[in-house]
Order: C-alpha cells, then sequence, then structure tokens
C-alpha cells in the first residue's frame, strides 16, 4: 500500500495545558531528527493538536515506522491514504480497495468516522457514516458493524485538498518528548541493565549524559569500545549523549590495598557515585542514573544502595528498581543492547570482586574503613576527574 | 619503543610486497581469465606466483592452489578430500592441539558419520608417533597434523609421521596445516610424505586473504567453491592477483636468506627464553621434556639455562610463557601500554574467554592457563627489543602481582 503521510498521535502531551505547544515542538524536533536518518524527504505540521507527517516523493515505508518508534512521545503512527475529492461514489470505490489492501481477512468490525474538515463537502459527517459503512456491508457482508469497540476504525477525513483514509494505528513507544524533561547523567558499565535504565529514563523526556568508568590495563580497550556502542543505541531513542571515560585504575588499587576486600565494591561504587555527581554538577545534570535493581548482587541489596546512596545530595533515579532480569533483558532486546550487552569483556566492576562480598554493609564501618584512605584518595579523586575523555555519542 | 611480538597472529607487510600489489592494483588490474594483454598480465603475476612457491616447496606449479588464506586450505584439504575419497573409509586422525580451521571441519565432518581420532601430545606439545601408528587402521583416509603449534611453538616430527602413515598405507593422505611453520622451518612435502599443505600469506609477512594449499597431483580432491572454473575448476573465482603476486614476493624474500634468518631466529628464541626464566614465577611452554622440568620449578629457576640444542627442536618464533599469579589479559593490556604487543593463549580465540586446548593437552597447571601469554617473533624482531621486552616485565611483575583476585 501507499501511504503518503503520517498522523502521529500522543496522549500524555494534551493534558499539559498552557506548557503543551513546549511538549509539541519538542515532539516535531525529536520526530525531525529521527527522520534524518531516513532516506526521503518529509514535511512536518503541526495542526489541531496533531503532527502530521507529509512524505514527499519516494521513501521506505519499514525504514520510516522503525525510526518513528524510537521518538518518545509518539503513542500512535497512523499510515494514512490521501485520494483526490472525485465525488462520493469515487471515495467509496477507493475506501472499498483500501480496506481489500489493508485486511485481506475481512472477518473483523468496524466503524466509520468522518472528520469534515471542509464544511463545503454535499454530505455531512452522519451520511457519510452511514452511507459508506452500507457500501462496506454491500461489498464485503462478512464484515460487521460495531459502533461501541469496533476492530477497524475506519476514518475519513474531509479536507481542502485531499480526503484522508486512514485506520491502522501503530504502536509508538509513549512516554515524553526527549528536551522536556532536564538532563541526568546515567552511569554506564557495559551490562545488560545501565542501557535499559538510560532509555527508561529518556523515556519521560530527558536528555542523557554518561559515564564510564575505565580501569586499564584491568579492562580492555574493546570494553570501552562496548560501552562506547551500547551508549550509540541507547542514544537513538535519547538523542546525542555526552559520553564521560573516566580513569579509574588508581582509586580502585587504593582501595584494594587500604580497605576490607570484601567491603571493595561498596567503596568502589561510592567513589564512582562522588565522580558521577561532580561531573553531573558541570554538565548541568539534574540527577544520577543507575541500573540497580533491588536485591540483583551483593551491591544491590537495600543496605548496600543506602550505603552507596549516602555520599549522593543529588537525586538517583533507579527505573529498574523494581524489575526481574528478565523483564530487564526484554527490554534490551526491545532496544536492541542485549547482544552488545553480553559480550565478554571484563569490566571495572568484576575484576577485583571478593568471592563473599558484604551483603548488608553498614554505612558506619564503610565510612571508617574509608577514613584509610584519607592520605592520598584526594590527590588520586582529582587525578582521576583530570582524564575525563569525552566522547559525544550522536 | 613499539615491539610487536604478536607475529603468530599477523605480521607487518614488507615494503616491497606492498609496492608490488599497489602497482598491479594501479596498472595490472586485468583480470587473469580475459583474452586480451591485460588479463595476459595479470595470469604471469599468477605464474610468477605458482614457479616461486614451487621452487621454495620443490613441487611442480600445477600443484600450487591459491586460495583465501589458511583456514581455507585447511578446510579445503580435509572436506575436499574427503568427499572425493569417501569409498576409501570413514576414519581420519588429527591432533588434540590443532587450530580451529582443522578442529572445526572435523566436528562437522563427526556430524556427517566420519570418525575422527584426536591424538594426545606429550607435554612439550608433540605428537608421539606410537599413538599414531596406534590409531593408524585400514579405513583411515586421511592424517591431519600442524607443523608447528601456534600457541606452544611445538615442532611436530612430521617427516616420521609421513613415513609412518605411508609405511601403513600408500593411499591414505597426509594433511599437514603449516599456517605458523612456513618460512621458519625446511618442509620439503615430497620428502616428507606429504599430499596436502596449507600456507597462510599474512602469517610471512604477506597481505591478508590469501593462502595456498599445496595438493600433491595424485591426490583426489573435490572444490569447495563453485563457479567460473578457475584454476582448473579447483577454486573458482577471479584470482586475488595482488595478494597472490604480494605472498609470492614475500616468500621470496624470507627465502632468499632463510638459514641465516631461522638461525638468527633461534638465537633470539633463546636469549628470551633465558631471560624469562630468570624472572620469579615465570615458566616457558613447550619445550623439549627435561628443560621443560627444569623451567616448572619456577621459583628456583634462576641459575638455570636451556640450552640450543634445546631450542632447535622447537619452532624458532614462539614463546608461551606462563606467569604466575597474574591473569594473561590484564599483563597484554598493561605491555600494550607500554607499546609491546603480545597475545593472550591464541590470538585467533581470544575474544572468547575460553580454555585453550592446546595449553590443557600439555597437561599445563591449572592455575597458569590463564596466565599464560605467548611472544611471537619475527625477520624484524632485534635483540634490543626482546631486552626492552624483558625490562618492562621485570618492572610490571611485582605491581601487577600485588593486585591479584583474590
Amino acid at each position: 500500500m501507499n501511504y503518503t503521510s503520517f498522523l502521529i498521535k500522543y496522549a500524555e502531551i494534551a493534558i499539559k495545558g498552557k506548557n503543551r505547544y513546549l511538549f509539541e515542538d519538542a515532539l516535531v524536533k525529536q520526530i525531525k531528527l529521527a527522520l534524518k536518518r531516513v532516506e526521503g524527504d518529509f514535511s512536518i505540521k503541526k495542526t489541531q493538536g496533531r503532527v502530521h507527517i507529509e512524505c514527499l516523493g519516494e521513501y521506505d515505508y519499514d525504514e520510516t515506522v522503525n525510526e518513528l518508534q524510537t521518538v518518545f512521545g509518539i503513542t500512535g503512527i497512523c499510515p494514512v491514504v490521501h485520494v483526490e475529492d472525485e465525488g462520493f461514489d469515487k471515495l467509496a470505490e477507493d475506501v472499498l480497495k483500501y480496506i481489500d489492501d489493508e485486511y485481506p481477512d475481512k472477518n473483523h468490525t468496524f466503524k466509520v468516522n468522518c472528520r469534515r474538515a471542509r464544511k463545503n463537502y454535499p454530505m455531512d459527517s452522519q451520511e457519510v457514516n452511514m452511507e459508506m459503512g452500507g457500501r462496506i456491508l454491500d461489498a464485503y457482508p462478512e464484515m460487521k458493524v460495531d459502533v461501541h469497540d469496533p476492530d477497524i476504525m475506519l476514518t475519513i477525513e474531509i479536507r481542502d485538498d485531499k480526503i484522508y483514509i486512514y485506520s491502522r494505528i501503530i504502536p509508538g513507544p509513549g512516554g515524553m518528548p526527549v528536551g522536556t524533561g532536564g538532563k541526568a547523567l546515567l552511569l554506564l558499565s557495559g551490562g545488560i541493565d545501565s542501557p535499559v535504565a538510560g532509555y527508561m529514563i529518556a523515556k519521560r523526556g530527558v536528555k542523557l549524559d554518561a559515564v564510564y568508568f575505565h580501569a586499564p590495563p584491568y579492562t580492555s580497550e574493546r570494553a570501552k569500545q562496548k560501552v562506547v556502542d551500547l551508549a550509540r543505541y541507547v542514544s537513538r531513542y535519547s538523542g546525542p549523549i555526552n559520553l564521560h571515560v573516566i580513569n579509574f585504575t588508581d582509586i580502585q588499587l587504593e582501595i584494594y590495598e587500604k580497605c576490607p576486600h570484601d567491603e571493595l565494591t561498596i567503596i568502589m561504587r561510592r567513589y564512582m557515585m562522588r565522580i558521577a555527581q561532580d561531573l553531573a554538577l558541570k554538565s548541568e545534570c539534574l540527577g544520577l542514573i543507575t541500573g540497580e535493581s533491588l536485591g540483583q548482587v551483593a551491591s544491590q541489596t537495600m543496605q548496600s544502595l543506602a550505603a552507596t546512596n549516602e555520599v549522593c545530595s543529588m537525586p538517583v533515579y533507579r527505573p529498574l528498581i523494581g524489575f526481574d532480569k528478565n523483564e530487564i533483558i526484554a527490554i534490551s532486546n526491545k532496544i536492541d543492547t542485549y547482544e552488545t550487552s553480553i559480550l565478554p569483556y571484563e569490566d571495572c566492576c568484576t575484576i577485583f570482586v571478593a568471592k563473599h562480598p558484604v551483603t548488608k554493609p553498614n554505612i558506619n564501618i564503610i565510612k571508617r574503613s574509608e577514613t584509610n584512605l584519607s592520605e592520598t584518595i584526594d590527590e588520586l579523586y582529582k587525578r582521576a576527574i583530570e582524564t575525563d575523555e569525552v566522547i559525544v555519542i550522536s | 619503543m613499539k615491539v610487536y611480538l604478536d607475529n603468530s597472529a599477523t605480521t607487518r607487510c614488507f615494503d616491497e610486497v606492498r609496492t608490488l600489489m599497489s602497482e598491479i592494483m594501479d596498472k595490472t588490474y586485468g583480470n587473469p581469465s580475459s583474452m586480451h594483454m591485460l588479463g595476459v598480465e595479470a595470469e604471469k603475476y599468477i605464474k610468477y606466483a605458482a614457479d616461486t612457491y614451487a621452487a621454495i616447496l620443490k613441487v611442480s606449479p600445477k600443484e600450487i592452489l591459491f586460495t583465501s588464506g589458511g583456514t581455507e586450505s585447511d578446510n579445503m584439504a580435509l572436506i575436499g578430500c574427503v568427499e572425493a575419497n569417501q569409498r576409501a573409509g570413514k576414519h581420519i586422525i588429527t591432533t588434540k592441539i590443532e587450530h580451529p580451521a582443522v578442529l572445526e571441519p572435523c566436528a562437522y565432518l563427526e556430524k556427517r558419520g566420519y570418525e575422527i581420532t584426536y591424538l594426545d601430545v606429550d607435554s612439550s606439545g608433540c605428537v608421539r608417533p606410537c599413538d599414531l601408528l596406534e590409531a593408524l587402521r585400514d579405513d583411515t583416509i586421511l592424517v591431519s597434523v600442524m607443523y608447528v603449534n601456534n600457541e606452544i611453538g611445538s615442532l611436530q616430527p612430521i617427516e616420521e609421521l609421513g613415513k609412518l602413515i605411508k609405511d601403513r598405507n600408500k593411499n591414505t593422505l597426509f594433511h599437514v596445516d603449516a599456517v605458523q611453520g612456513f618460512g621458519k622451518v625446511k618442509i620439503n612435502p615430497k620428502r616428507e610424505k606429504i599430499d596436502l599443505m596449507s600456507v597462510s600469506g599474512h602469517k610471512i609477512h604477506g597481505p591478508k586473504g590469501v593462502g595456498i594449499l599445496y595438493i600433491n597431483d595424485k591426490v583426489k580432491i573435490h572444490p569447495l567453491i563453485y563457479g567460473g572454473g578457475q584454476q582448473r575448476g579447483l577454486r573458482s573465482g577471479t584470482e586475488n592477483v595482488p595478494a597472490i603476486a604480494g605472498m609470492a614476493k614475500a616468500a621470496e624474500l624470507l627465502y632468499k636468506d632463510q638459514e641465516a634468518s631461522i638461525d638468527r631466529l633461534y638465537g633470539l628464541k633463546l636469549h628470551l627464553i633465558n631471560e624469562l626464566c630468570s624472572l620469579e614465577g615465570v615458566s616457558v611452554n613447550g619445550l623439549p621434556g627435561e628443560a621443560r622440568q627444569r623451567t616448572e620449578g619456577i621459583k628456583e629457576t634462576c641459575s638455570l639455562q636451556v640450552s640450543s640444542d634445546t631450542v632447535r627442536r622447537t619452532a624458532p618464533h614462539i614463546v608461551s610463557a606462563s606467569i604466575e599469579g597474574i591473569r594473561a589479559e590484564v599483563l597484554l593490556h598493561a605491555l600494550e601500554d607500554k607499546g609491546i604487543y603480545v597475545s593472550a593463549g591464541s590470538a585467533c580465540a581470544s575474544n572468547k574467554p575460553s580454555v585453550s586446548k592446546t595449553l590443557k593437552a600439555i597437561g599445563l597447571r591449572q592455575d597458569l592457563l590463564d596466565s599464560t601469554i605467548r611472544f611471537s617473533m619475527s625477520v624484524e624482531t632485534t635483540y634490543e627489543e626482546l631486552d626492552h621486552t624483558i625490562l618492562v616485565l621485570k618492572e610490571l611483575l611485582p605491581s601487577l602481582r600485588r593486585f591479584k583476585r583474590r
């Protein structure tokens, strides 16, 4: 079928009162960004509380829909067929052909929904609904009318220049357009969870920056490349990401030498959070995002989270906190990060991990252990921050 | 200082090879099958390459087949021969330390109903001829043994094995994967009773994506790739003229002064082994029996020296060393940081953190399996580079050992 335009449906934006235009503008901007990745020319218009994408000339339908499905804020994508107004009989012919192409199996209930933007059309909406319904029933006896809960809501929109026919709604990703909700810093490790966490927060309209803690020679260049690749997948949804790469080796080794081994991971994570918060403040981020899920590993018990959270004053968003691993994997597959996430390179969280790390750390004990670092850590911390390498992912 | 000691993974292309190849791409870009002059000129390079390899191996040019590299050569030798000779039997013999390019086709053939015997090796990584003798049967159609092991540099007694096979049954075919051996040891397929032999271009300072398979004139073999009937129908596809010529040029240069360069490599290897053995907690793998036991003592190795005769019983360019208490990958990256490039286990498989079959087969201690790195040299390696490497190791090992996984 040749669709000439797409009607974009959005839900939450419509209830944002006087801020509505801000959300709509952000949506249009994100759609434009997404469609830049598609071959073809498009014109995007905002009219009467709707966004309309006109396809000018040749374009690839599947590719276009795929890209639109990465734009947060879109709840539905309706592919539209345009026909000329050449009288009602011709319109009925076009509609019957449309139904035949779109629904080869006719065993559906339907309802005709005419919207008459051009008021001088010879029939009013109700007449069009009834007459068209009759013609459809005549042509396709298997189809039945259901005005309350139809399988097919067939919309016929009579406009000044053309008549639009559409019925199918392809689900969009939902959420809010990126750029409507500030910016946050994602702690990206290379595992399965953190890219999903970034996706989830971006879905609420938030722009992302990210930080990766690199520990050469214990982690390889390939591990770093893997994180860059993951950030690229997330950026399809979130827009450009500034990825900070911090060399964490010296801090990690210092903790390894000076602190009890079973507390290594917790203390390490406390330093990661401190560094992340510093970077976030510098880059105008309003919060941190982690992929933590309650009870998943030793460092993600309530006690451990309390201990890592204690060093942060800015909000830490943990969108996966109540998710099971298989639920996280499902999203990871959906956003294409899973295959990359499971590549077997060591990340800095696994290299020195103790066989039996503490699962219920006591904050006071952890703090006391950290005093073992007091002589050297300020200098190491400063140097780590100085290693910050920013990779722009877009 | 940049020190490249990963020559068994791949080598730097010789300058002359690069020049020749770019000239061919620029001027002699014809298709060797074309009837016009440009085609004829291109065909001359194929002839030159076949002649070069034939002369080096003392075989006939028509016994040289050009392929896309060692892997294709190995696949064709195994699958192509077995298919053409299936009526003679369904039994194949190989070893536990072969490259995946041999082991995987074997696994494929196993699924198709062939029976494969995998020979053990001794602690120095060598096949025991008596084991082969025991494994040979009336229905054995093919024996495949590598010349030099890619991970530890052990040298197989190919001539002895060849004689053994042919004495038992002259129809049993003998394939040798010489990807690591070619250019590093003297090879004479006819004398060693080799029927098929794989060689790769990029391991001998030639380009990647090209290799040869020597196929004895009398061997029946089926092609793997069908098409336009190039190379007597055995390997269709337009010949990769620049790469084929480049690979020949590389061999020509390598063989100009081969004996001297092999001697020099053995000198380098002996030096590296003795320096490594002087480091605490470092042992060298793949050395013949007695020497290995001496270096295994690890802590009290310092004064023991490996003799030149011992080293000469191995390949001249590969040194496999186990370093107690340090993970190979970490050491590799730490060395990389200092500009020294080595590999952990076998590079072709090192993307997957799987335990090396070769290291297991020589009975390496469990805790050393993940602590073994490979230094592999080439004619371009210098004493200075090795000394620098040892110096860096002396500096790195103590600090890396402080931070081991507990």
